[in-house]
């Protein structure tokens, strides 16, 4: 287990090595500041809806840029023939890439608590939703990074691992607003499935355990997947 | 130490290795020689862990790749071909990484490091990045992470590759320094270096073992054809021909080049005794000026070109 936090450490002082961690929170600090602020003063509302509404969608796109890397870049360099040949597990590779990312995602989410701090000087906020949206927001970004991964371990080209993991967060991201081409009867299944469903839950305030235990287990699923793509490599 | 015992592996239907083995011994230099394709950095991978055998297994210390493969990767150094490091990180952070996985703590871990950069020659590139180092700098690295835990078997694949003459004789220094008192495998196709370096040669070709033994007894065996090389001033060849021809053991008399008047020959005969007192004898007898004689038992090069020749 403690070759965990050495994977992790150093995957996440890479982040900060190399520009992507500069250059990823502050396309992500841009995108969701504007279209946050854009239409905060319209809706005279003091309340952080707009910015949930818009965070899952902002992160399919950002995650899976930010995970893209994390093994195909090491299967082309052939790098992994160095790591996977000191003494780790696969288990411990794939946690530890897993983690710094999820700790990216923290890292970018934090300079963000200063939208509720300036709604909160210009109205009544209700901290308990911007709390809640917090936590659903590391949940979503854990359950996307987990996919990112998976997405990286399939393949040694960056840009495809890329597509793939935009493909599979987005849709999640949007299953639940398609509802529209299916029987009514698989309605309930397929809204269970998207994502932002269960976050917009979470960002009411409400903490139900099906939404964590969804969270959960997309991370698991995405996990195991990275998991099994690198048993199959070797 | 090492017991290879049937080992196979198979890339989809693609024979990599096919059914070899081989044992190693404590403190034994074994070089895996072969062209390229042969199989030999198939071999290394799965004796470290990497790739997992088709069939057949590893023991290392009587420990299986199967079953204790995190303890075996404890006791190995590996350095893989054209060592692939991580290109944005320093030298010192990745050595320091590299120990840390290592688990080595605290003082220890500065003292290691610092030992291995002397050893290694990379004192003045330690705050470089990877990247940027030259091809000998990068695969020197790679030998300090491969010796970071002081390894009982140290596992090199091709390490003198893309190097200059004065790196490869440094190398090759410090591969006899640990290989005193360490067990190292080395893969290579270059011959001179195997018989340079090693205690013991194993020759694969296509998947398969054709030879194992020292530099010496491999020559032995191959059947100790010699060649003998004359050059001489004044002399012709057919008559040349004609009167060592006479020896007896003379399989083939060739003309390498003949200058002015000078005129090289090349002799092969397969014989257990020395004809060359019976060669001088024949050229005393007449005018000619010997200008060079010498004599080459069969090289290694050969013995190779001969065993791995595609059939």
């Amino acid at each position: 287990m403690r070759q965990v936090v050495h994977i992790f450490r150093k995957e996440f002082s890479a982040y900060f090595i190399s520009p992507i961690a500069y250059i990823v929170i502050a396309i992500f600090l841009l995108v969701t500041g504007w279209f946050f602020f854009a239409t905060f003063f319209l809706f005279n509302q003091a309340n952080l809806r707009a910015f949930y509404a818009l965070l899952p969608v902002v992160f399919a796109f950002v995650i899976p840029a930010t995970t893209m890397r994390l093994i195909s870049e090491e299967i082309n360099v052939g790098s992994d023939e160095i790591l996977l040949t000191m003494p780790v597990t696969f288990r411990d590779v794939i946690l530890g890439k897993f983690l710094a990312s999820v700790a990216l995602v923290v890292a970018m989410l934090i300079p963000t608590i200063a939208y509720p701090l300036t709604v909160s000087l210009m109205g009544q906020l209700d901290w308990g939703p911007v709390v809640g949206g917090y936590l659903g927001a590391i949940f979503l970004g854990a359950a996307f990074s987990a996919v990112g991964l998976f997405a990286s371990a399939l393949t040694r080209n960056q840009i495809i691992a890329f597509i793939i993991g935009l493909a599979v967060c987005f849709t999640l991201t949007l299953i639940d607003k398609m509802l529209y081409f299916l029987p009514q009867s698989l309605l309930g299944v397929f809204a269970y499935l998207g994502a932002d469903f269960h976050f917009q839950n979470i960002a009411k305030g409400i903490i139900d355990s099906r939404d964590i235990l969804y969270f959960v287990s997309i991370c698991f699923v995405g996990l195991y997947g990275a998991y099994l793509a690198l048993l199959q490599r070797h | 130490m090492i017991q290879v015992k049937n080992l196979t592996k198979y890339y989809h239907t693609l024979c990599a290795v096919d059914q070899i083995n081989f044992d190693i011994q404590k403190g034994e230099i074994l070089g895996l020689l072969g062209p390229n394709g042969a199989g030999k950095t198939t071999t290394l991978r799965m004796l470290t862990g990497y790739l997992q055998p088709s069939s057949g297994n590893i023991q290392v210390k009587g420990l299986s790749v199967d079953t204790h493969i995190l303890e075996i990767k404890k006791m190995l150094g590996y350095l893989p071909e054209s060592a692939p490091l991580y290109h944005d990180m320093l030298v010192y952070d990745y050595l320091n990484y590299v120990a840390a996985i290592r688990e080595i703590k605290g003082d220890q871990k500065l003292a290691r490091i610092r030992r291995l950069a002397d050893l290694c020659g990379i004192n003045e590139v330690m705050h470089q990045p990877i990247g940027e180092l030259s091809k000998g700098y990068k695969q020197r690295v790679g030998l300090a992470h491969a010796m970071m835990n002081d390894p009982e078997v140290l596992v090199l694949d091709e390490p003198t590759s893309g190097l200059d003459p004065n790196q490869i004789v440094e190398i090759r220094k410090i591969i006899k320094e640990i290989g005193k008192e360490k067990t190292i495998i080395l893969s290579t196709h270059i011959l001179s270096e195997a018989e340079a370096t090693c205690d013991r040669i194993v020759i694969i070709s296509q998947g398969k073992i054709v030879a194992d033994g020292s530099s010496e007894s491999l020559k032995q065996s191959a059947g100790g054809k010699n060649i003998m090389y004359l050059s001489l001033q004044n002399a012709d060849f057919a008559p040349l021909q004609e009167s060592l021809a006479d020896i007896n053991g003379i399989e083939n008399i060739s003309r390498i080049s003949e200058t002015d008047s000078v005129l090289n020959i090349r002799l092969a005969y397969q014989s257990t005794d020395d004809l060359r007192p019976d060669v001088y004898r024949k050229i005393k007898e007449t005018d000619w000026i010997l200008l060079d004689f010498h004599q080459e038992t069969q090289s290694l090069e050969n013995i190779f070109r001969e065993l791995t020749k595609e059939s």
